[in-house]
Formats: C-alpha cells, sequence, structure tokens
C-alpha cells in the first residue's frame, strides 16, 4: 500500500522508524516491530544512519513486509551512484515495496567509516527526479526500461526548525518541482516554528508528517542542541525533563512532551513520523496520550 | 592547466536578454585556453546592437590587487551594465562576484580540467573544473567547492548555526549561496530545473 492513497483519503498518517543493527539476525527488532509498531501505518527503515556501518535497508524492508508490515525504504546517495541506486529502486519494486523515503544522507565524515568515500553523484532532488523518470519508463540515462514501470510514493525530508528555513524552504519546492509526493521533518520541538513553517510550506499542497523525537532525558535533549542539526529543545522542555529525575518515572515526562508536541501540530499537518530511537517500546503510549 | 569553453550560445544570449551588459574577458594565465576568437565575435555582435556598456581584456583577472583598481577605472560602466558577463574560469568570475557584491555577475564559459596549474588561485575561491559551470545558478558561489557535499540542488539538512554538518569551522556553502542570491534579488534561480551533474567531461573534452 502507497502511503499517499491514505493521505489522499484525508487520514493522519503515523509513521516510526526502525534502525537495522550491525550484524545480520533481525529476529528481535521484528519481533519488537510486531508488537509495538503493527498499530501504525508503515515503518521506514533507515540506511546506514548517521554514516554508520549496518544490514542493508532494502533487506529490512523485505523482512517487514513479510511480517505484514508497511515499510517505507530509505534511501541515500551517500554510498552509491546512480547505477547502483536506480538499480536498488528496482529491486525494491520486485519486492513490492512501494513507500520511499529520499535523502541526500550524511556525510561520510560523520560515521564510523570516516576513510570512506562519499559519493553524493545524486542528491535528494536529483535522486527523487530519478525516481519520476523511472516511473515513466526510462533511466536516468534515458535509455528504456523493460515491462511495466515501477510506481512508489516518493517521500522527501525537510528541517523546518533549521537556522536556515527559508534555504530549507527553497530546498523543499525544488523536490516538490522534482517529484516528491509527501514530506517528514526533522524532529520538532518548537511547535510555534514548525506552525510558522507551515503556513509557508502550504503552498506546496504536499502532505507533511511531523517529526517527533522522544526526548528521554536532559542530558540527550542538550546533546541534540550541541550536536543535531535543526534541533533546538527549548530551555523549560529541558528543565521538565530534569525533574523527571529519569529513573523514577521512567522517561514518563518525555512521553508527555512528545505527546504535547504532537497535539499542537496536529491541526496543522497530515500525519506524525516518530524517530524512537530505541523507544519503540513507548509509541503505543504516546500515541495514545497524543490522542492518535 | 585547464580549458574554458563558451557555454551554449543560447545559454549565454538567455544572459544577456534584454539586458545592458559589462563583459569581462580574461585571457591571463597560459595555462588556460581560452576562446578567444569566439568572445570576440560575439562581443562585436552586442557591441552593435548597443547592449554593452564596457569591455575589460586583461590578464589574471582572480589577482585581487590587479583586479580591484580596473573595476574602480570603469565603476560607472559596470554600475549602467544589468549584468556583468565574465569570460574566464571558475576562479575569476567568483573573484569578480566577490569585489561586485551588490550585481548580477555570470558566467559566459565551462570550466574544464587538463592537469597542471589553474592561475593564481586566491586562496578564498576554488575551481574544480567540474565542466558545468554552476555560478550562474548560484550567485557566483561555487557550490562545488564551497558545499562539502558538493551539492547542485541546494542545501542539506546538515547545517547547524550556519556552519556544514562536516566542519563547524566552515560556513555552509549553501548558506552563503542563498544570502547572496537574496542580497542580489535572484533567488528566483533556485526554481531552476533539477540539475543532475555530469562526471563524464573528460571524454567530452577530447572529442
Ligand atoms: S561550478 Fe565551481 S568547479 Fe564548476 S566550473 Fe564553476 S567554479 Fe569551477
Ligand atoms: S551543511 Fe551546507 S556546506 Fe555542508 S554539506 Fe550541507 S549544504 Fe553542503
Amino acid at each position: 500500500m502507497k502511503i499517499t492513497e491514505l493521505f489522499e483519503r484525508g487520514e493522519f498518517v503515523v509513521s516510526a522508524e526502525v534502525g537495522p543493527p550491525k550484524g545480520f539476525h533481525v529476529e528481535h527488532l521484528l519481533e519488537e516491530a510486531k508488537t509495538y509498531l503493527s498499530g501504525i501505518t508503515a515503518v521506514n527503515v533507515t540506511d546506514n544512519q548517521s554514516s554508520v556501518m549496518r544490514l542493508g535497508s532494502l533487506a529490512m524492508c523485505k523482512a517487514l513486509k513479510d511480517e505484514g508490515l508497511t515499510p517505507i525504504y530509505q534511501l541515500t546517495c551517500r554510498d552509491r551512484n546512480r547505477i547502483a541506486l536506480q538499480s536498488d529502486l528496482l529491486s525494491a519494486a520486485m519486492f513490492g515495496i512501494e513507500n520511499l523515503l529520499l535523502l541526500t544522507g550524511d556525510h561520510t565524515k560523520l560515521g564510523d567509516h570516516p576513510q570512506a568515500k562519499p559519493v553524493f553523484d545524486l542528491d535528494s532532488v536529483s535522486l527523487i527526479h530519478a525516481v519520476t523518470e523511472l516511473e515513466k519508463g526510462v533511466d536516468l540515462g534515458g535509455n528504456e526500461l523493460i515491462g511495466e514501470a515501477p510506481k512508489f510514493a516518493k517521500g522527501a525530508v525537510v528541517s523546518p526548525c533549521s537556522d536556515s528555513v527559508d534555504a530549507q524552504l527553497a530546498k523543499m519546492e525544488r523536490k516538490v518541482r522534482a517529484g516528491a509526493d509527501y514530506f517528514q521533518t526533522q524532529a520538532v520541538f518548537e511547535p510555534e516554528k514548525f506552525i510558522k513553517f507551515m503556513e509557508k510550506a502550504k503552498q506546496f499542497g504536499k502532505p507533511v508528517q511531523v517529526g517527533i523525537i522522544i526526548p528521554k532525558s536532559a542530558g540527550m535533549a542538550k546533546f541534540m542542541n550541541n550536536n543535531v542539526a535543526g534541533i533546538h529543545v527549548p530551555d523549560e522542555m529541558i528543565e521538565e525533563l530534569k525533574k523527571d529525575k529519569e529513573k523514577t518515572k521512567a522517561g514518563i515526562t518525555g512521553v508527555e512532551i512528545a505527546a504535547r508536541i504532537i497535539k499542537e501540530c496536529k491541526p496543522y499537518c497530515q500525519g506524525v513520523h516518530i524517530m524512537a530511537l530505541g523507544w519503540e517500546s513507548k509509541v503505543p503510549d504516546l500515541l495514545k496520550l497524543a490522542e492518535i | 592547466m585547464l580549458i574554458t569553453e563558451l557555454k551554449p550560445r543560447e545559454t549565454i544570449e538567455s544572459l544577456a536578454d534584454g539586458k545592458k551588459v559589462f563583459v569581462i574577458n580574461c585571457q591571463g594565465c597560459k595555462e588556460v585556453h581560452f576562446p578567444e576568437k569566439e568572445a570576440n565575435e560575439l562581443q562585436k555582435e552586442w557591441s552593435e546592437k548597443g547592449i554593452v556598456t564596457g569591455i575589460i581584456t586583461t590578464d589574471y583577472i582572480c589577482n585581487p590587487e590587479n583586479m580591484e583598481l580596473r573595476l574602480q577605472a570603469h565603476k560607472e560602466e559596470i554600475e549602467a551594465a544589468d549584468v556583468v558577463l565574465v569570460f574566464s574560469c571558475g576562479v575569476g568570475v567568483q573573484t569578480i562576484a566577490g569585489y561586485l557584491e551588490e550585481k548580477k555577475v555570470c558566467a559566459a564559459c565551462d570550466t574544464y580540467p587538463l592537469p597542471g596549474f589553474q592561475g593564481v588561485t586566491p586562496l578564498e575561491y576554488k575551481c574544480d573544473q567540474c565542466g558545468e559551470c554552476y555560478l550562474n545558478l548560484t550567485g557566483g558561489i561555487c557550490p562545488i567547492t564551497a558545499c562539502s557535499k558538493s551539492l547542485v540542488n541546494g542545501q542539506c539538512g546538515g547545517a547547524k548555526n550556519g556552519k556544514c554538518e562536516v566542519d563547524s569551522e566552515m560556513e555552509c556553502g549553501w548558506e552563503r549561496i542563498y544570502r547572496r542570491l537574496e542580497q542580489i534579488g535572484r533567488l528566483d534561480v533556485l526554481k531552476c530545473p533539477t540539475q543532475v551533474r555530469n562526471f563524464a567531461t573528460d571524454e567530452e573534452v577530447s572529442k
């Protein structure tokens, strides 16, 4: 199922994220996904997230699909040139994987193989363009595909609380023009900024899922403020998390904060994308608290 | 060493279309092959049409001291022009764009590599001789060298506090590009078609 069909029906689309392991046993991950994520619409599978080498996104998508979940195949331009990317897209079509999230990808220097060659033969925009071309039955080299052309729901990302939000909006527009069907955002901790962003992003007429990270602790929030692009956790929230004293309330404050953000953003967007970062077990509670 | 070639005629003409043009030719370093004849012909045609406000033909436009004085001397002609069209390698165009911050500065040439040395490259301006000069789409700031991923379609999501995700000392190249385009009132060039890089330039040159 393409998640674009749900947007079209006016549903509020919920997705969450799983990161494949650095190893090839995925049984526990599949169990976890089935237990905690089967109530939601779709599951993103990250592609060597943060430039750290792991099991492949495509293989994990296939495994999730076999378990009855709807995967969203994340694809970055960091590790593969246009030949490999288009080839993997055809492989995805063969497996019946219909949802994509197309990204530029973090630089290799940020991960666990800083010596690796960063590819970036394409970038997020030209990758979306490549998929649009494949859907017309031609590859980027201008050669015709044999048989049926693949069809995907083409997702892209945007960073609404970035300090260069205008440059982000300009890039978003380029993605729309290249063929992006829907957007997921970087994690939002400042609903006011997100709402302002949506006022401008509305003009593109594409569904947007607000990105949510459950803040696990004050320490994690501070770390993100110092190190993660496009994320700013306000001081009041950090204070709230501090009071939580972490262990006593076992992170409930973080879930409450995340639920509050979802509620505030919901009237302005078409769905939510949860990056649980190991806290998949808290997703059902979060959704209940957020009244979704 | 490198080769500069005129961009396709339609591209150059669309840059000058209906505008007053100030022309800068760099015939500087012997390391650069410059399409002198074609450039002269085109400029002669334009002069006859009366759209040229002035021409500087010189060497080493990438040499800062030299260039600042020369631009000063042509101040009025430059002011009278809607666009400054630079016939040089990528470094030259970036140097001029750096001086004429308020002006629309465009590249008339593409730059291809040959092994060897390129101009009197001042440190701030770098050109990787990518073969499809993007400077007209980026306000004269080179996306290939100013962005750590050499992105040609806009900013990635990695910039924090205006700095690049790879190096917290380095300004995000696309943030600079965005600001420059805003300053010269040319944010509309960001609406250009999707750019797909061509890495086959070596072959193209030897053809
Ligand atoms: S875009 Fe950059 S690398 Fe390419 S020719 Fe122009 S200045 Fe040189
Ligand atoms: S942060 Fe800016 S300079 Fe660095 S890779 Fe991204 S767009 Fe390029």
